[in-house]
């Protein structure tokens, strides 16, 4: 980890070390696990196949569901794995969901301390400034000075949450919806939403942003 | 609908929950993250340790206390956890921004020690 202290959250990660010794440590505790039949190579490939069908558009359509849809809203702030299930989003991880509204007098932002939890079923894998110690650290401790360095002002009047994930919960900012998208489907809305603004770093963009 | 029904909320008396099984805090409750330091694999992060907190929410269901899982022992490890609030100013004094900015973590209930308030 010491290769990224010096990382802030905007700079790009260190480019991988080939043969740096935890892809060594992989390597050998794999083939041993293979070896000694605990798991097989076919169990591996699935389970990266699983990793790579959940991505930032499942929570993008979770959160048009939600802004277009008063009930599915309601389901969704009373308990987030299941609707989210309701849409066939499964829990592969056994992790618990609690999906945060942003409002005018809320805004959400998610971390987690101790190593990379994420709510991966919904949003797929962190970006790699997520996993860094410089944005662990600097969320909880001078969060608003982050979300300034994201481009994100948060007025004072605003209550800044900080949610720190460290075991069975995961996370999911439910952003504000941008002015001007009234009569808008599902699909352009969902073109609005953003990793980061489901990370709760960034606003929602607004319809002129993305055209 | 179903006229005949006995409304929900109003369970029946007489009932004695087994040790653990009904949470031990409520939402609005006062607590302390406790600071202790044992060895082994926990997951309350060191900067949490000691803080006040008021409990927001009871997590259900209750789940395997992930610290004795990490060494293997799931059965009967089941426990309460809540998510808690803390404000920003008691966990950093020096913390520059407004009063109401705040932190929200989940607690294992054997983490947590009532404050009288």
């Amino acid at each position: 980890m010491s290769a990224h202290d010096h990382s802030s959250p905007h700079s790009e990660p260190a480019a991988p070390q080939h043969g740096g010794d935890y892809e060594i440590m992989e390597t050998a505790v794999r083939e041993l696990l293979v070896e000694k039949k605990l798991i097989g190579p076919g169990e591996i490939r699935r389970q990266i196949e699983v990793l790579d069908s959940r991505s930032p558009a499942l929570g993008a359509k979770v959160v048009a569901r939600a802004w277009n849809d008063p009930g599915f809203k309601v389901r969704l702030l009373e308990n987030g794995r299941r609707a989210c299930e309701e849409l066939g989003i499964s829990f592969y991880d056994d992790t618990q969901l609690i999906v945060l509204e942003n409002t005018a007098t809320v805004h959400n932002l998610v971390v987690c301390t101790l190593c990379s939890c994420y709510p991966r079923p919904v949003l797929g894998l962190p970006p790699d400034w997520y996993k860094v110690k410089p944005y662990r650290a600097r969320a909880v401790s001078e969060p608003r000075k982050v979300l300034e360095e994201f481009g994100t002002h948060i007025p004072d009047d605003v209550e800044i949450r900080v949610s720190d994930s460290t075991a069975l919960v995961r996370f999911l900012v439910l952003p504000m919806r941008p002015e001007g998208t009234e009569g808008y489907t599902e699909e352009q809305l969902a073109a609005l939403v953003t990793r980061d603004a489901m990370i709760g770093v960034v606003t929602a963009n607004t319809p002129t942003e993305s055209a | 609908m179903r006229d005949n029904t006995t409304p929900a909320g109003n369970p029946l008396t007489g009932i004695v929950f087994a040790e653990g099984e009904r949470p031990v805090f409520g939402p609005g409750d006062k607590a302390r993250i406790l600071a202790r330091s044992p060895i082994g694999h926990y997951r309350v992060p060191t900067y949490m340790r000691g803080k006040l907190c008021t409990v927001e929410k009871v997590i259900e269901p209750a789940a395997v206390d992930n610290e004795e899982e990490a060494f293997g022992r799931n059965v009967g490890s089941k426990r309460h956890y809540y998510r808690v609030a803390v404000p920003m100013s008691e966990i950093w004094p020096e913390y520059k921004g407004p009063a109401t900015d705040g932190l929200r973590i989940e607690i294992y209930e054997t983490w947590l020690e009532r404050v009288s308030t």
